[in-house]
């Protein structure tokens, strides 16, 4: 079987009784044993669990019972999604052996749509990060040149379902995280509005930012896995209690008379690189042949994005890993006393990057300066949203591009700021709780996938992915598969 | 926006229980001071009578049902404790005084 | 650790010059089933760490989900405190690092409490104080740390268990009110059925903010907070201690340090704690796992609904209709059950003396009896229309008040209906006075030297008849009529 297939395919075929779900597990076993030496996506790999699962779903399938969407689908997680039995680290030495004794709710779905789950996938410390390399453990390389970053922080994730070594996989976004390492490896990422996909079981970041969502190869795949795990989760109190539509039944491939908005702030300015402007302007052009109405618009408060995504985010972040010390599971450093082990197991155990976060919101919410940093943050939030809110009134997509780059290389970004400063495409849309989708528009002269990124309206993922599989058929990827891999 | 004393990047690290070498506390001291003074931009946003942003979609606080759900086998409670005593944590002792 | 000073002698009055100023915080463990933001259960003395969940445990990935039932008991205390209802509060994270407390932070509420601006009525001798409270707010429990040693064992187990918090304003004046404060508050949170308020099982618990100022000043002194106070005396004993060391301190010319100090009971007296290493900066901010809590009118209707009449409500309707003397209405609002036990049997027995009588009757007849079995009211074998068919009987004659305590007795160990045992004893009192004078005639008759040393002066020989009579009568003659009967045929 083909590795390549879609996931849609996968579960099709399998469902038809022309491929069994254990030969599509070795399948991608295989590849996996052949390749990720070299790409460094995998963390934890639970073939034995695979292989039964599978087994199962082909008893099932043999008997005649009804089989879910994913029947026998292979997928892996991003090891920042809690999996029952299985390891999950967060890529991070301060849960290094860590075995929970509960599944994530949407892995929960995924497993009760019949998808089998391969193992976990390397990313960035605690999500926080944009190229992987701030994973404790190994290095993850970009499928389409190894010299490069897979982007992040689901840069597992994204250099997985690039290079085939599953059919689909989730990730995570708070700031751009599933987005951009989509675009940097040519697959399809998409963020769902915030609180349509339950957080329960997904190691905390950004509590008000987070959210999980599908790496894949198609928007179709993106399509089906969205319908997965989105629904209201009673186990968390920020899911919305919102129907799940057919997303499948978006995929209409018609975009006639849709608005599409295009944010000067986006696209003006010195920082983006020529050639994705360019891919973006054939893109333009062929959502415009097809119908779509272009309509400029702005977005004023979109440079005042990354100073408030830079105190939100490691605000919450430095709460939310606060129960990271060494008492009731993780690393646990030698100690004299208590106030040592603290300090001593949360020194030892995160890196470098998680440990400038957590300075920076213990900092920004310190009394006295909660009002100038948080609380002030949280204003411009609302201003960011209310742009948005705004510009909806006359659009009802709006496209960017969703790196001002393509992939660049390994210890490219020297400073802190530098990395930062490559999310400002992505993270606006995390602060105002929308949905947003990456899609590959074209690929560089060097070969490096580009991404086109389409924002929506809250709870409209329906209109991304119809239009997102627009822009895949028009100017998309098509057959081509990335050049590093064997 | 003022870059940030040792003394504060201290502090910080105190509050946060991280402990950080003598190298680290330099170098963290020039990368939050460069950082902070970068967000310092906000403080030009005029903010006036805007509500903090709560939630990203308005929602309110549901209710659960007062209902026991089983709670974790004790040995899945304590698996992975990196010390216990039967079943409970252990931890070394606070320093007397400072409860 | 140095201790600043011993026991001291609690002095009889206070120097007049000083005025102390007390507040107090007290936490209030909610009787529900499952915990705050967690479904497990909240059963005390459970096996340690079986009552917990990947909530509770502060897993990587869990989350909170809120508990419908203590934000009703909540809601209770704030009506039935008068207080400001919040119709949009939010919890608030706050921040510090304690094994006993998983996540790092303990969810409550800070800038947005659900409730502000209550009154709790205490009681100061038999005037009623109302004293303000700032605020009422949830929270979450954390667990508890045993130390062992060298070693510190931590369970779970109370982790998460929802509290409320009660913060009055500093306008307590003395030990003696502050230990009042904290019955008030007991009281009423028994009354409502909001919490059990073990004092032992450690499900109400204060901390107390004291300090002291000249009288007629304004600006309040520099207060000192005590905590781990953990019974009504214990606030009396460690609230005054603490006035004492303070008026000492200011007396000899020196000032008080803010600061915490602990009480120990057995040394009666309290000990600084060594101050942190910093001092603890909390760094609330608003909980992003969870929505503004909004109560609405539906829910507030069904709180209202609820609510029963209250103990300061209830005791001042006991003077006005009843006539209960202030002790005994006390007394009967101490205990919820205590207090319907009499409603019902005022009902069964309604008239304008009657809560007066039965009030007697159960507070030293029934009461008696059952404390000496270890008793509660709960558990009492007279039900109260038993016992109010008791007392209409001696009420209306039909027995003497003495037969009456006899007949108690018998029903009290039977649960035998007082007139079915008025019945077959025979005991019915007897007042005719035809056959009273009768029996008064033939005693006096038998008895000449008594009737002549009495008639020339001898008073005490008084009883002897009376007793004469009531043996011939088995006890049932009517105690008034044959006094009256027995001065005629004695002539005085």
């Amino acid at each position: 079987m083909s590795e390549w297939l879609s996931a849609g395919e996968t579960a099709r075929r399998i469902a038809a009784g022309e491929l069994t779900a254990l030969r599509a597990v070795d399948a991608y076993l295989r590849r996996i044993a052949n390749l990720d030496r070299e790409l460094g996506a995998f963390l934890a790999l639970d073939s034995e669990g695979a292989r039964h699962a599978a087994q199962q779903v082909d008893a099932a399938r043999a008997a005649g019972a009804a089989l879910g969407p994913l029947a026998g689908v292979p997928v892996a997680l991003k090891d920042v999604l809690v999996t029952r039995g299985l390891a999950t680290t967060a890529a991070s030495k301060i849960l290094d052996g860590w075995i929970p004794p509960y599944d994530a709710t949407c892995v929960e779905r995924l497993r009760g749509a019949g998808a089998i789950v391969l193992g976990k996938l390397n990313c960035d410390e605690f999500a926080m990060g944009s190229s992987t390399e701030r994973s404790a453990f190994k290095k993850t390389k970009n499928p389409w040149d190894r010299t490069r970053v897979p982007g992040g922080s689901s840069g597992g994730s994204s250099a997985a379902v690039a290079a085939a070594l599953c059919a689909a996989s989730l990730g995570t976004d708070t700031g751009g995280s599933i987005r951009q390492p989509a675009a940097f490896c040519g697959v399809v990422g998409m963020k769902p509005t915030y609180g349509r996909v339950s957080r329960y079981g997904v190691v905390a970041f950004a509590s008000s930012l987070d959210q999980v969502g599908p790496l894949a190869r198609t928007v179709g795949d993106a399509a089906l896995v969205l319908e997965v795990i989105a629904g209201l989760d009673p186990r968390d109190a920020t899911s919305l209690d919102a129907p799940v539509p057919r997303y499948r039944d978006a995929l209409t491939g018609e975009v006639k008379a849709l608005r599409i908005g295009l944010p000067h702030e986006y696209f003006d300015g010195a920082q983006i690189d020529g050639e994705v402007r360019a891919a973006l302007d054939r893109t333009i052009a062929a959502l415009r042949e097809r119908g779509a109405e272009m309509v400029d618009i702005a977005l004023p408060h979109t440079e005042h994005a990354l100073p408030a995504y830079y105190v939100v985010a490691p605000a919450e972040a430095s709460s939310n890993l606060a129960r990271y010390d060494g008492v009731r599971y993780g690393k646990r450093a030698e100690a004299a006393d208590l106030l040592d082990l603290y300090r001593r197991s949360r020194g030892a155990g995160f890196g470098p990057e998680v440990k400038r976060r957590i300075m920076l919101g213990t900092y920004a919410l310190r009394s006295g300066y909660y009002d100038a940093y948080y609380k002030k943050a949280q204003q411009v939030r609302a201003l960011i949203k209310r742009d948005f809110d705004k510009a909806f009134h006359h659009v009802d997509a709006i496209l960017t591009p969703t790196t001002p780059t393509a992939a660049f290389r390994f210890g490219a970004k020297s400073t802190p700021l530098e990395m930062y400063a490559g999310d400002i495409f992505t993270l606006a849309c995390n602060l105002a709780g929308l949905p947003g989708i990456s899609v590959p528009c074209g690929l560089t002269g060097d070969g490096l996938p580009i991404g086109a990124q389409l924002l929506g309206r809250p709870l409209d993922e329906a209109t991304l992915l119809r239009a997102g599989q627009v822009i895949e058929a028009a100017v998309g990827l098509g057959d081509r598969r990335p050049g590093a891999i064997a | 926006m003022p870059s940030l004393s040792r003394t504060e990047v201290e502090d910080i690290a105190l509050l946060a229980r991280l402990h950080l070498e003598p190298d680290e506390l330099a170098r963290m001291q020039d990368e939050l001071g460069a950082i902070i003074e970068h967000f310092g931009a906000l403080a030009a946003v005029d903010t006036e009578g805007v509500a903090p942003m709560t939630h990203a979609v308005p929602m309110d606080l549901a209710l659960r049902p007062d209902v026991v759900a089983p709670s974790l086998p004790v040995e899945d409670a304590l698996r992975g404790a990196p010390a216990r005593a039967g079943d409970l944590f252990v931890v070394p002792a606070i320093i007397a005084g400072t409860e | 650790m140095t201790e600043d000073d011993g026991p001291t002698e609690p002095s009889g009055a206070l120097e007049p010059d000083w005025e102390p100023v007390i507040g107090l915080e007290v936490h209030v463990q909610l009787a529900t089933a499952s915990k705050a933001f967690s479904p497990s259960a909240t059963t005390f003395g459970e096996p340690p760490n079986t009552l917990t969940d990947p909530v509770v445990l502060g897993l990587p990935g869990a989350l909170p989900t809120f508990n419908r039932a203590a934000l009703e008991l909540a809601l209770k205390l704030g009506v039935a405190t008068e207080s400001k209802i919040r119709a949009r509060s939010r919890f608030a994270r706050k921040h510090y690092f304690y094994p006993d407390l998983p996540k790092g932070y303990q969810i409550s509420q800070y800038d947005e409490p659900l409730c502000e601006d209550g009154r709790l009525a205490i009681l100061v001798g038999n005037q009623v104080k109302s004293i303000k409270l700032q605020r009422i707010h949830l929270e979450e429990d954390a667990g508890k740390n045993l130390h062992v040693g060298a070693v510190s064992h931590v369970d779970l187990n109370r982790a998460g268990v929802p509290l409320v918090e009660v913060v009055s304003a500093p306008e307590l004046g003395s030990a003696e009110e502050a230990a009042e404060f904290m019955r008030a508050l007991h009281r009423l949170v028994r009354w409502l059925d909001i919490s059990e308020a073990d004092m032992e099982k450690g499900q109400m618990r204060c901390d107390a903010n004291v300090s002291v100022r000249r009288r007629g000043e304004d600006r309040l002194g520099t207060r000192a907070e005590l905590k781990n106070i953990n019974s009504f005396r214990f606030v009396h004993n460690a609230v005054e201690h603490e006035i004492a060391r303070q008026i000492r301190i200011l007396e000899s010319g020196g000032r008080i340090v803010q600061e915490t100090r602990l009480w120990d009971a057995e040394a009666g007296a309290s000990q600084a704690m060594r101050s942190k290493e910093t001092a603890e900066d909390y760094r609330y901010f608003p909980d992003p796992d969870l929505p503004p809590l909004v109560v609405d009118g539906a829910i507030m209707a069904n709180i209202l609904r609820g609510l029963p009449e209250l103990p300061s409500a209830r005791f001042a309707r006991y003077l006005r209709q009843h006539g209960l003397s202030p002790d005994d209405a006390r007394t009967m609002i101490s205990d919820r059950a205590l207090a319907e036990y009499f409603e019902a049997a005022v009902k069964a027995h309604p008239g304008e003396r009657s809560g007066r009588m039965i009030a007697n009757w159960m507070l030293s007849e029934l009461l008696g009896a059952l404390h000496a079995d270890g008793k509660t009211i709960a558990d009492s074998p007279i039900p109260p229309e038993r016992l109010s068919e008791l007392i209409r009987m001696v009420e209306d004659g039909t027995i003497s008040g003495k037969i009456g305590k006899d007949i108690f007795e018998e029903c009290y160990k039977t649960g035998e209906a007082p007139r079915a045992i008025v019945e077959r004893k025979g005991v019915q009192q007897i007042s005719d006075e035809a056959a009273l004078w009768e029996v008064v005639d033939r005693v006096v008759g038998a008895n000449p030297k008594q009737a002549e040393a009495y008639k020339a002066g001898k008073d005490g020989l008084f009883g002897f008849f009376v007793g004469a009579v009531m043996r011939e009568t088995q006890g049932r003659a009517n105690p008034v009529i044959t006094s009256d009967l027995l001065h005629k045929r004695l002539g005085r």
